[in-house]
């Protein structure tokens, strides 16, 4: 009886609209992500401070808000926010040669602390971005409210998403800056200044990362706390290498990722516990079990988290 | 330049990147409106001047130098392992277990403890290696995944009476605890001048000097390196990758482990005082392995870069009763380890700028 009651349950959730709601709000946060990050991956930088870019975007946008009473503006904010964090980790592992994970890791902690102690002493107000529905495709049944009927940052992603795809692959600094991440010598021996491609892509993962926090906050938060973010760069970066650094292969880890933790959320709510420890564990687990199974095919770029100093091997 | 200069040239660069650092945090402190001087004054206060501290400190230098140390091995092996957070709260994990389902009491116990620690960071770290030799993954991806997958798994393993928490007489009105380590199963922690810090202190020094000699003077620390340098050229003078490759993972995890059980065993009140709590690992794995970066992935001068981060921590306690708000510690320690990083950087880059412009003017 239990177990026709939790199915019927679990039919319930998959038939309701908040959850693709839910679904689609940190899918979306995690895509912004992902996107940034993923070129900051096919460049060479496993760029662990995408957690301190989402979260000083966040805070940025909450300030711009705050002085302008503008959500746009907030946005443009965060995304500066996140670009500040970005310009930190290029110059300091790309220019001054310092450990990428060093500066990553510290930027990571240093962010939390200057967002908190910030917060505490200006305390910035925002507010909800206002939603927009994009008329007949909103009446879609199940998908419709979740793709099509969202607060309007959300459909920064679908000009963002097919941007990013013809950067890395329709043009020539997208060429050059795959060949810095798949083979810095022989780019560096054709007349590519490698670590300035590197440093630009990790540029570009700022501004889209800074951009997603801001959304976040905008959509869903209206308030900030430094424990908004909570780790969901990481499960960015576990999405970028779910997908075998493609990125389609690394949206489909955010819509899955985000998908598991939405249905999670709406199954607690009708009183439903399953194991949480599991669920959270699941997106570093599946990705772990994917780069086992197709370890093979599935290659990160070549020199991924090395350094290029040249005249070095 | 006379060696003399060169070491002049160092303090003169690492001051002045300190006193930059400061600078900037005095910026933000001041500009909020709070007071930049009693913040510096009770950093200082906490990790050294204040009595009974710098004992403290040294007991938080201990884990981050043992899990340094791992860090040094494997890096030394060429592997780059970011899993410490996760392999060091593995090895607590398995050091509650241990403590509370099998072992005993006495001195002998706290010995199989600490061991039982190595084992789980050893057990989690080797996941990564199995990973990287059987199907190929980076270990840099699957021992960072493998952090939050730890962190998961204890978690669970603390809601649950026959993995690690507590039975109900001795948890008290607390959700989520392992039970407290009897007085007799602890770590010593003798008094000197006032100070008490565990003995694990002395350990982590001794095993400091172990792998600065292991790395430096045997045949296996010079075949690692080999490794590290040329895993081409090692390969066909017969050092297997995957022997020692797997080796240093599982002894770098090892060592993150048995700091793990350390702090359980050891800690006292810095690390959950003699329980195993959510947020046990408290960043001490993070904080390790930016140690041994610090480093240059050295084993001795870990020791050094161990201590100041320590005081970073420690000091950090006592920023709060200035009245400025004390996540502003973090905030000063984040800027204090970039500006550490510019003038190994800085002087590595002229010295190549250098080298390169002798080499074109002989040709």
């Amino acid at each position: 009886m239990v177990l026709i009651d939790f199915f019927s349950a679990v039919g319930d959730v998959l038939s309701s609209e908040s959850t693709y709601i839910n679904g689609a709000l940190f899918a979306a946060l995690l895509a912004f992500a992902a996107t940034g990050e993923w070129v900051a991956e096919r460049s060479g930088t496993l760029n662990i401070s995408v957690e301190g870019m989402l979260l000083s975007g966040a805070f940025a946008g909450a300030l711009g808000y705050h002085l302008a009473e503008s959500v746009a503006v907030g946005l443009v904010l965060g995304a500066i926010g996140g670009l500040i964090i970005a310009v930190v980790q290029a110059e300091m592992s790309h220019r001054l040669t310092a450990d990428q994970f060093v500066v990553g890791l510290t930027l990571n902690i240093l962010v939390v602390g200057l967002t908190g102690f910030l917060d505490r002493e200006i305390d910035p107000r925002a507010d909800y971005a206002s939603e927009v529905e994009i008329p007949i495709l909103v009446d879609i049944p199940l998908f419709g409210q979740a793709l099509f009927g969202e607060p309007w940052p959300f459909y920064l992603l679908y000009g963002l998403v097919p941007l990013s795809w013809w950067l890395v692959y329709r043009t020539r600094w997208g060429l050059e800056l795959r060949a810095a991440g798949e083979n810095p010598q022989s780019a560096d021996v054709s007349g590519i200044d490698v670590n300035r491609r590197r440093r630009q892509s990790i540029y570009y993962a700022g501004l889209t990362s800074g951009l997603g926090g801001a959304y976040f906050l905008f959509a869903r938060l209206a308030t900030f706390d430094d424990s908004v973010i909570g780790g969901q760069g990481f499960i960015a970066i576990a999405a970028v290498i779910f997908g075998g650094w493609t990125l389609w292969g690394t949206m489909g880890g955010c819509v899955l990722f985000a998908g598991a933790l939405s249905f999670q959320l709406s199954l607690q709510g009708l009183g439903y516990e399953l194991n949480t420890e599991l669920l959270q564990a699941l997106p570093y687990l599946v990705t772990i079990g994917a780069m086992a199974i197709f370890a093979r095919r599935v290659r990160p770029p070549a020199a991924l988290a090395q350094p290029f100093i040249r005249g070095l091997k | 330049m006379t060696r003399g200069a060169r070491a002049a040239e160092w303090v003169v660069l690492y001051a002045l990147s300190i006193v930059v650092a400061l600078a900037i945090s005095s910026v933000i402190v001041e500009a909020t409106g709070g007071d930049w001087w009693p913040v510096l004054e009770a950093l200082v206060d906490g990790s050294i001047k204040a009595p009974g501290r710098w004992g403290e400190t040294l007991g938080v230098a201990a884990p981050l130098l043992l899990v340094a140390l791992g860090t040094v091995i494997s890096a030394k092996a060429g592997l780059i392992n970011i899993g410490q957070e996760g392999q060091l709260l593995m090895g607590a994990a398995f050091a509650v277990y241990f403590s509370f389902r099998i072992g005993g009491p006495g001195p002998l116990n706290v010995v199989l403890l600490l061991l039982f620690g190595a084992l789980g960071g050893a057990v989690w770290a080797s996941a990564a290696g199995l990973l990287r030799y059987w199907r190929g993954v980076p270990e840099v991806l699957s021992t960072l995944l493998l952090v939050f997958v730890a962190l998961q798994a204890v978690g669970y393993g603390l809601k649950w009476q026959w993995l690690l928490l507590a039975d109900e007489a001795s948890r008290g009105n607390r959700n989520l605890v392992s039970e407290q380590l009897a007085k007799n199963n602890r770590i010593p922690r003798p008094d000197i001048f006032g100070n008490e810090f565990p003995i694990t202190v002395y350990v982590a020094l001794a095993l400091a000097l172990a792998v600065a000699y292991v790395l430096a003077r045997t045949v296996w620390g010079f075949r690692l390196r080999m490794l590290g340098h040329n895993p081409r050229a090692a390969q066909r003078s017969g050092v297997s990758s995957t022997v020692y490759g797997a080796t240093a993972l599982a002894i770098g995890g090892a060592f993150a482990g048995l700091a793990g059980a350390a702090m359980f065993a050891g800690g006292g009140f810095s690390f959950g005082n003699y329980r195993l709590v959510p947020g046990f690992s408290d960043n001490i794995g993070w904080t390790g392995l930016l140690v041994a970066l610090m480093a240059r992935e050295r084993a001795l001068p870990a020791v050094v870069a161990a201590f100041v981060f320590a005081m970073l921590r420690t000091g950090a306690g006592f920023v709060n009763s200035t009245g400025v708000e004390s996540r502003i510690t973090d905030v000063v320690q984040g800027l204090l380890v970039l500006a550490l990083l510019v003038p190994p950087a800085v002087v590595f880059l002229r010295d190549r700028r250098r080298a390169r412009a002798a080499a074109t003017e002989r040709v």
